[in-house]
């Protein structure tokens, strides 16, 4: 009696089971493929972003670029941060071919014919934003040609060989 | 001389480190147990040898020898003696040697208890300790060189090298870089090697479940023998973690604890796929169900956690768009896919003989809801893994970078840990087997009824955010089915027993440790949940510029500027530091004082938050700006965040369920594999 109990019991869970797993399947990846529409971002080199122009503006981007020390300017009344940064390299390998990290970002703020990006930020000024730290902004570009950063990075490779958390700034 | 000798002693070590996985590895196959005991005593050895070797460094450290790279990278001569020490784990090179040593030490211990008990597993186990051990070896000695030193040639050009290059000088520095002063933090301090603990014991549990593999036992005797080293390598990778949340909280100064970085998430990684291992292996214990899946998960927990030592030292990830690659990146991922795939192919040859012992039968089943909690760590993992890779993917697909930030993290695992939460409010209620809706209702709808309590509680609080609402009712919910559960045993073992209720109390814990310390753990995690809910959906904040005697407003509180002093310290920094006074509806509460430290030797500005912590809510402020003089005024940033000492206070709950967890249990698995220790093992090969 119990043994056929079982038998009988068997498809049917095993049908329960395969819809069971079939939905949570499903669930994880609309959560993931809805989460990843909602917010990507496109990240972009200073020069791709010149290049592609109109068509990126009012769009959420992320650019990386290399800080210019002497453009950093403060107001601390409106907790207004303006920087300028200079165009690096997106790819890893050209990076490390043209001596890692820190060479490029050096290279990057004294050369003059570079494009460069000014970028206003509102919020506290973080400790690691100096000249040659690698910025990433995330935000759009506006109307004057300004980028409107609503998130930023930084991480200075010149010091430390290790890397640190990044200290992230959220508005 | 130190250096030459370090690094000497670490060669050894590497060559001792081959020896004893061809020795083993050829003792076990050809059956001659002489090898095998030639091969232990090598890997006993190889404790020593890395010690000397991290000793060493660490003497170079203290010393203040600049000549050596390292030394000149991590050290300054400000930096008191016990931060000097602990610099070995400051840089990528020395960390190696650490792990390195970590690993030694843990599978020493393998080795030292109970040889006799695990012969047939231990020279397979041998096999995979040192295998990591040799690999970690490996990039000290050939491409992170802690002992490498700074060398001038005769045209002023320095170079580094290990030996001196004919014609060159030392070049001795007076001084070095220092460490970081981001770094400098009590909690950076023990952060690193906590983690380091969870990822190395991790290997252990691996090893077993490869020598498992290798020998074809395939039943739970692995799980049951690395059991603790499973539940301990967890406790160190959770403590790691909170460290260094709690570590972003004081120092990083952005009033929150996590932010989706992808080192972070490196480091959870590991700790996602290894609690769905702690969840899944009861499942085998009990049922002899899921012995394939609990194989993929430590597999996948033994890559991830040589991925996540990777990330979290190399900073590759973070930056997939932009920062250097390590010259380690293609041997990590080379050893990864090694392991990885030799791993996999071993299960895939034992895949037959894997089969589950029973099946299940019922959705509501203690089984049941097990499985549903790994498929949504798993998937949670899945999201994470996701996330982080989506550049590679991306690029991969349509030749752009598109990079995803915080809000895909939070918005795609907000659910599926709403989803643990619940499932961590019915699963204790479930029978193994088989339960009914009825049985079900029959145990949970007490508990049910006091989180309904709740509920109405927060709806008359005034709060209408529906996450909120949730949230607080699924932790209300948990929390009392944990301890009804909990209060329900004691009060039976009350009465059939006859003890006093605290004695009771105290004996039940210590009887079924895994089950009641795995209780007080999902309470830490409950009061954890506060503390998320609380910073993720009632954080408010403000800033402004104030002169002296005015005060910032928020949310009833009030912020008075008082003062600022600047001065320099004698080890070199100079210290601006306000003070304010914080009150709460006219009442006077407490001083804050936030503090902006410049490291003149770094030149690198830290931040340090004025911190009021209570149960209830976190005043915290930020020295933004000042004016010269600073009558004229100050820039302030002030965060109010509710609850969030609750995720402190939860975290030292878990910490305290684990360790009960942890503690030798009296129960009798020990006693059963003991006896299981004297079959003689027919099916090895």
């Amino acid at each position: 009696m119990e043994t056929s109990l079982a038998t009988r019991a068997r498809p049917n869970s095993r049908i329960k089971f395969i819809m069971g797993g079939a939905l949570i399947i499903a669930a994880v990846v609309y959560l993931i493929v809805s989460s990843t529409q909602a917010s990507a971002q496109y990240f972009l080199t200073i020069d791709e972003l010149k290049t592609k122009g109109a068509s990126m503006r009012g769009q959420d981007v992320r650019i990386s670029g290399a800080v210019m020390g002497d453009t950093i300017q403060y107001d601390s009344q409106s907790l207004t941060l303006k920087f300028t940064i200079a165009n690096i390299p997106g790819d890893n390998n050209q990076i490390t071919a043209q001596g890692g990290l820190a060479t490029v970002l050096h290279a990057a703020v004294i050369d003059p014919t570079r494009t460069h990006l000014q970028v206003v930020y509102k919020g506290v000024k973080p400790d690691l934003l100096k000249n040659e730290a690698q910025a990433i902004v995330t935000g759009k570009v506006g109307e004057d040609g300004s980028f409107y950063a609503s998130e930023l990075l930084l991480k200075c490779p010149t010091k430390y060989q290790d890397a640190l958390p990044a200290q992230a700034s959220k508005k | 001389m130190v250096a030459e000798f370090g690094y000497g002693v670490l060669l050894i070590t590497f060559v001792l480190a081959l020896y004893g996985i061809g020795a083993s590895f050829f003792g076990v196959v050809r059956r001659k147990n002489g090898w095998v005991d030639s091969a232990r005593l090598a890997m006993l050895l190889t404790w020593p040898l890395v010690t000397l070797s991290a000793l060493s460094i660490i003497f170079l450290l203290v010393t203040n020898h600049y000549e050596v790279n390292f030394v000149y990278q991590v050290t300054s001569n400000s930096m008191p003696f016990y931060l000097k020490v602990t610099a070995l784990w400051g840089g990528q090179a020395g960390s190696l040697v650490f792990w390195s040593w970590l690993m030694s030490s843990f599978a020493s211990a393998v080795m030292l208890r109970k040889w006799e008990r695990d012969r047939e597993f231990l020279p397979w186990v041998i096999v995979v300790a040192l295998t990591t051990l040799a690999f970690f070896l490996a990039l000290a000695l050939f491409f992170e060189n802690p002992f490498i030193r700074i060398w001038q040639g005769p045209t002023g050009n320095q170079m580094t090298a290990m030996f001196q290059p004919a014609g060159t000088l030392p070049v001795i520095s007076p001084d070095g870089h220092g460490l970081n002063p981001l770094l400098r933090h009590p909690g950076m301090i023990i952060h690193p090697p906590m983690l380091y603990l969870g990822f190395v014991s991790f290997v252990i549990p691996f090893a077993f479940a490869i020598a498992a593999l290798v020998t074809g036992r395939t039943d739970d005797r692995w799980i049951r023998l690395t059991r603790r080293w499973t539940i301990v390598a967890w406790v160190f990778l959770s403590v790691g973690l909170v460290l260094g949340m709690r570590w972003a909280y004081d120092v990083l100064g952005w009033g929150g604890y996590w932010g989706w970085d992808p080192v972070e998430i490196a480091a959870l990684m590991p700790w996602l796929t290894g609690t769905a291992f702690l969840h899944s292996v009861m499942i085998q214990e009990k049922r002899g169900l899921f012995k394939r899946w609990n194989l993929i998960l430590i597999i996948l927990t033994y890559a991830l956690v040589i991925y996540g030592t990777f990330l979290t030292r190399s900073g590759v990830l973070s930056s997939v768009h932009a920062f250097a690659q390590s010259s380690i990146g293609p041997a990590f991922f080379g050893f990864i896919g090694f392991t990885f795939v030799s791993s996999v192919a071993l299960l895939l040859y034992r895949w037959n003989d894997l089969r589950s012992d029973g099946e299940m039968v019922s959705l509501l089943s203690r089984e049941s809801f097990f499985l549903l909690n790994n498929l949504l760590f798993l998937a949670i993992f899945i999201v994470c893994f996701w996330g982080v890779n989506f550049p590679l993917i991306s690029e991969l697909i349509t030749g752009q970078k598109v990079t995803v930030g915080p809000p895909f993290y939070t918005r795609a695992t907000g659910p599926l840990f709403g989803g643990l939460l619940l499932l961590m409010g019915i699963a204790p209620l479930s029978a193994w087997g088989r339960s009914t809706l009825k049985t079900l209702g029959k145990a949970i709808w007490k508990p049910a009824l006091a989180s309904l309590v709740i509920l109405v509680a927060v709806l008359a609080a005034g709060i209408r955010l529906w996450p909120a609402i949730l949230g607080f009712w699924l932790a209300s919910l948990v929390g009392f089915v944990t301890l009804y559960e909990y209060a329900r045993a004691v009060w039976a073992r009350h009465r059939a027993m006859d003890e006093a209720l605290p004695v009771a109390f105290w004996n039940l814990a210590g009887r079924n440790r895994r089950r009641y310390g795995g209780y007080i753990i999902h309470l830490g995690v409950v009061l954890m949940a506060l503390g998320v809910i609380g910073i993720n959906l009632f954080q408010t904040e403000t800033q402004g510029t104030v002169k002296q005697g005015q005060a910032l407003q928020l949310d009833g509180y009030s912020i008075k500027y008082v003062s600022l002093a600047q001065f320099d310290t004698a080890d070199g920094k100079n210290v601006a530091r306000a003070v304010l006074d914080v009150s709460k509806n006219g009442q006077f509460l407490t001083e804050l004082y936030p503090r902006r430290d410049y490291y003149y030797e770094s030149q690198q500005p830290m931040t340090i938050p004025g911190l009021r912590s209570t149960l209830e809510d976190d005043i915290y402020v930020i020295l933004v700006d000042w004016q010269p003089i600073s009558a004229n005024g100050a820039t302030f940033k002030v965060y109010h965040n509710p609850l969030v000492n609750w995720m402190w206070i939860g975290a030292l709950t878990f910490i305290l369920g684990s360790f009960v967890a942890a503690w030798p249990d009296r129960d009798p698995a020990v006693e059963k594999v003991n006896e299981s220790a004297i079959v003689p093992a027919s099916s090895q090969a």
